[in-house]
Order: structure tokens, then C-alpha cells, then sequence
């Protein structure tokens, strides 16, 4: 079984959720950090890492010599990656490539060779029985969803994989929820909480999966979340009351399951909750 | 003309309650929610939409079955797996890179230009508010914050305003860099927690690399006294200005319920304060710019 955690807005809780529920199960668990951009979950797991990969994405090189400046990789290539500036040049902006490989199909002279950008790292590794995975997208590299898929590639059939998703409702978030079997959204219950909940609900209900709600810091705010919860009749599988001692433990990389009495049975209730629903 | 962006690299450590708070007390500025994914900043500045416009984001393939003769060609092109076997193409995945459409032997394919979201010039009761929002499970929101950054150009060129402040979006990626890239400067908000810290050191690398000036301040400061150290140290050690730091304070959600900023819900709150003396320190900053 695959579950993504999610949240439409940042900061709301996600990675508390994620890491907190994969330590509480504690065995045959596999723990995904697909927010490439920003990865915290290896922050409260720390996990002995064992391996890491260099992801790349495919981009052209122009062979100048064979070039006779056609004009028709410009014409093929959508993200004005490669531009022809008549009877001049050819030049390359490997940073604006979306790796489809048009340029070097449709060159007539075969001058067009493909090599690579680096995307960022995959890093992998344990901590007791929980199975560790996350990318690190490159600082200035733009294109996370290639990576995020890559990341993804590690999840494995016979084990409970957590995803830990970006926040938004982007392209980002798409492949990091899409092809799962349940989604858990994290969302506070204040106004923009519950605006971004709305949208992060809209994503949902484009890819079919059925999700559930974990209030963060239940008791500030108001209570639209709730009522809202209600009238889409999505589950409220956890409630987490707003509590300093939380965001000081969580503020020191520390985990609430270890850390505060009761929480490992909150979350072992939540995991035996979603079962139920998938199932 | 300057142009302030808010960035934290973490979500939630508190970008738009500070920029709804920096919009109270600044003057003669447009405001910019660049967080086109997520965006929050209307639900405190309430706005008129005065003008609607499509965003048209790209391009996605459409097979026509009539002409389709099922060669399978675009299926083995595709890069994205985005053709089914039924020759469907799965809009989600649809790069829109057009190659299947190139190559398509019996020209099948159409590939329409596509509304990918809206963008919106606002009035508030804080000034004029360019705004977007990007359709759900859709692509290129590096392309509308770059777009809702030149229409705040033009419109503070047109109204004689000489700052604007943005609201940018989390994490390090296409619409972050989309939204730094040419900036006068970047206030980064961080909060003392090990991700906060994490994040924002990522976000200032990213700074570096596209060369922005950098400035820092830390939320929620008291919540961990030990991290706010070491932020304000790694900050020194880095060159980058930290401006300040603000006490944990509910007031920010009290307020945020009512949709007012800090200032309109309590005029002396200890955040409210701290914000102030940031709000000085950056305008001394600032004055050099544009």
C-alpha cells in the first residue's frame, strides 16, 4: 500500500505526520521524502544513509560543425531552449530544457547529440526498520517532477510507503500524489488553512484517491475546517491540539511519538484507520 | 523602482501574515501574490477585482481520431508516457513539448493553446494587488509569476509607485526562481525549528546563484532561543543581514480569522512591534535600490 501526505498550504504539519506515523509502525515501513525542494524528513529520522544516486535529465549538445542552421530544432522545441538566430548561430539553454528529445529527432543533419543536467541526488538509507528515500533537488535546477518520479521508483508493493509531499497543487504535488492509494491531508483549522485544503481537495478529486483529513493545532482558529470536512463527508482521522511542547520538540528535530505519552498510539490508530478505508 | 520578494524556502513560517502586515505600513506600493499555487494573500486584503485576464499557459496534444490511423508512432516519441493504448492522451501528463504533434505522419494531433489559470489587478484598502491564480494540477506557474511580476511593474510604472512587494512562493523550485530572478532583494522568513533552518539555508543558496541581495528575519523566534542563535550567527558568518526577529505570537492568527492584518486587529501586539522595527530596518536597506 502507497499513502501520500499532503496539505495545499505550507508549514501546516506534513513532515510531523509523515515521519511520526512511519516511526510509530516502526517495521516494514518505507518512509519517501518526495518535497525535493525543501527535504525535512531525514531531519527527524535521521537515517543512516547508505547510498547516493546523481539523477540527470537528458539536454542537447549542438555539433557546430555538422549545424548548417536550419532552423527546425528552434521550430520543434516549445521552452526556447535551443534558438537559431539565422545564418549566425545556434545556441543551447540547457536550464529552460524539458528533455522531450524533438531537437534531436527532427535535426536533418545529425548534429544534435544528447547529454545531461544534473535534476539533484537520490539518497537512501535505514533506520531500524524503516526504509529511507529522498531527493535533493539542485539549487537553480527549476524541474522537480522528473526527480520527484525517480524517487518514487523506490517504493516497493509488499511494504507501507509514506510519501511525504510538497506543499501546493502544482505539477510537484501531481506526481507525488497520482498512482496512490490513499492521500492524507494535513491542514490547520484557520482561513488560510482551509482555502488551500479547498484547492488540495480540488487536486484529489481530479486524481480519484480517496483521502483523509489530520487537523494540526486543532483548538486555534476557527472551525470552517470542520464543518467543511462535514459537508464533503472526508473523514477527520486525527486531531493534534495546538501545544508548545510539540513545536519545541518539533523545533529540535525530535519526534512527538518518542517524545510526548500517548502520540504512538494516536498514530498507530491512524494507520489502522486508513487500512480500513483502503481496504 | 524596487521590488522586495518574500521567500522562506519552508511553507508556513509566516511570508504572507508579514507581507499582509508590510502592506498596513508601507506607502506607495504595489502589492504581488506570487504564490500563484497556493495563493493566500486575498483572504486578508480582501480585494476588488478591477481587471480578469486568461492566462494561457501552453499547449497540450489532442488526438483526432478521425485522421488517427493508430501507427503508434506518438506513443513511442512520447517521453512522459502520456499516450494510452487507446490512443488517448492523459491531460496530467501531457508535457505539451509537441513532439508526437511534429511527427505525426497523418497530422492527428492538434495542439491547442490552452487557459492554464487567471491573473487578476485588484483594488485593496491597501493599494492596487496583482494576482493569479493557477488552475489545479496545472504546469508552467514559473511562467505566471513572471507574469504577475510584469504586470506589477507596469502597473506601479503606471501609477507612479515606487516600491512593490511580493509575496513568493515555498521551496526552491521553477516558480521561486521565477520569482527572485531580477529582484532589488529577497526577505527571507525562517523560524528557529531544524527544518526552518534547513530550508532557509537552501533558499539563500539559491539567492547567491541567481545573484539577489538577501536579507533575513527569524518568526517565532522564541520557540527554540538555541536555533535563533544559530540562524543569526549562520547569517553573520554569511554576510546577510538579519533584520530581526519576531516573538511566537497568536495575535498573527487571531487576526488572520478576522482576515485583518496584525496592526488592524491590535495596534501594540509584541509581534506588531517587532514587525515595525524590521519594517524600518528594511527601508533603510532598501533606500540604496532602484
Amino acid at each position: 500500500m502507497i499513502i501520500s501526505i499532503a496539505s495545499g498550504k505550507g508549514g501546516t504539519g506534513k513532515t510531523t505526520v509523515a515521519t511520526n506515523l512511519a516511526m510509530a509502525i516502526g517495521s516494514d515501513v518505507q518512509l519517501l521524502d518526495c518535497d525535493v525542494e525543501e527535504p525535512n524528513s531525514h531531519l527527524f529520522i535521521n537515517p543512516v544513509f547508505e547510498k547516493t544516486i546523481t539523477v540527470t535529465t537528458p539536454v542537447p549538445e549542438v555539433d557546430k560543425k555538422k549545424c548548417n542552421l536550419c532552423g527546425k530544432c528552434d521550430e520543434i522545441c516549445q521552452f526556447k531552449a535551443i534558438i537559431v538566430i539565422a545564418n549566425i548561430t545556434v545556441m543551447t539553454f540547457p536550464e529552460l530544457c524539458h528533455s522531450c528529445g524533438g531537437c534531436e529527432k527532427v535535426c536533418p543533419e545529425n548534429a544534435i547529440k544528447e547529454t545531461t543536467r544534473e535534476l539533484g541526488i537520490i539518497q537512501t538509507g535505514y533506520r531500524n526498520g524503516i526504509e529511507f528515500v529522498h531527493g535533493k533537488l539542485r539549487v537553480g535546477e527549476a524541474m522537480s517532477p522528473p526527480l520527484i518520479v525517480k524517487v518514487r521508483s523506490f517504493a516497493k508493493p509488499d511494504k507501507f510507503t509514506i510519501i511525504d509531499a510538497p506543499p501546493g497543487t502544482s505539477c510537484p504535488v501531481i506526481a507525488s500524489m497520482k498512482n496512490t492509494d490513499f492521500i492524507l491531508l494535513v491542514t490547520e483549522p484557520t482561513p488560510f488553512g482551509l482555502h488551500d485544503l479547498k484547492l488540495a481537495i480540488s487536486a484529489v478529486k481530479i486524481l480519484k484517491i480517496p483521502c483523509g483529513l489530520v487537523i494540526n493545532r486543532s483548538d486555534v482558529g476557527d472551525n470552517k475546517v470542520k464543518e467543511f470536512a462535514k459537508k464533503e463527508s472526508i473523514p477527520v482521522l486525527l486531531e493534534i491540539p495546538f501545544d508548545r511542547n510539540i513545536a519545541e520538540v518539533y523545533s529540535r528535530g525530535d519526534m512527538i511519538v518518542e517524545k510526548l505519552p500517548g502520540f504512538k498510539e494516536k498514530f498507530l490508530t491512524l494507520y489502522d484507520n486508513i487500512k480500513k478505508i483502503v481496504s | 523602482m524596487k521590488e522586495l520578494i518574500i521567500i522562506s524556502g519552508k511553507g508556513g513560517t509566516g511570508k504572507t501574515s508579514l507581507m499582509a502586515a508590510f502592506a498596513y505600513l508601507a506607502e506607495n506600493k504595489v502589492l504581488c501574490d506570487a504564490d500563484v499555487d497556493a495563493a493566500d494573500l486575498h483572504l486578508v486584503t480582501a480585494p476588488d477585482i478591477i481587471e480578469k485576464h486568461d492566462f494561457q499557459g501552453g499547449h497540450r496534444a489532442v488526438i483526432n481520431k478521425d485522421k488517427c490511423t493508430e501507427c503508434g508512432l506518438c506513443i513511442d516519441l512520447c517521453r512522459w508516457e502520456a499516450i494510452s493504448e487507446t490512443f488517448d492522451v492523459d491531460s496530467i501528463e501531457c508535457e505539451g513539448c509537441g513532439v508526437c504533434v511534429y511527427f505525426c505522419p497523418e497530422k492527428a494531433i492538434d495542439f491547442p493553446l490552452n487557459t492554464y489559470g487567471e491573473w487578476y489587478i485588484s483594488d485593496t484598502r491597501f493599494g492596487p494587488l496583482v494576482h493569479a491564480r493557477l488552475g489545479i494540477a496545472e504546469e508552467n506557474s514559473g511562467r505566471l509569476v513572471a507574469l504577475v511580476r510584469t504586470e506589477a511593474k507596469k502597473l506601479a510604472e503606471e501609477k507612479g509607485l515606487e516600491l512593490i512587494l511580493t509575496d513568493g512562493p515555498p521551496g526552491i523550485g521553477c516558480p521561486v526562481i521565477a520569482s527572485i530572478g531580477g529582484a532589488s532583494a529577497v526577505l527571507i522568513v525562517t523560524e528557529p525549528s531544524v527544518s526552518g533552518e534547513h530550508d532557509m539555508q537552501r533558499v539563500v543558496q539559491l539567492a547567491k546563484h541567481f545573484n539577489v541581495p538577501t536579507f533575513l528575519c527569524v518568526n517565532k523566534f522564541d520557540l527554540n532561543n538555541d536555533l535563533t542563535e544559530e540562524i543569526e550567527k549562520f547569517a553573520k558568518e554569511k554576510g546577510l543581514p538579519c533584520l530581526g526577529h519576531i516573538p511566537f505570537d497568536q495575535t498573527f492568527t487571531k487576526a488572520m480569522v478576522q482576515g485583518q492584518t496584525i496592526f488592524e486587529y491590535d495596534l501594540d501586539s509584541a509581534a506588531g512591534q517587532a514587525i515595525r522595527k524590521i519594517w524600518g530596518s528594511l527601508l533603510e536597506k532598501l533606500a540604496p535600490f532602484g
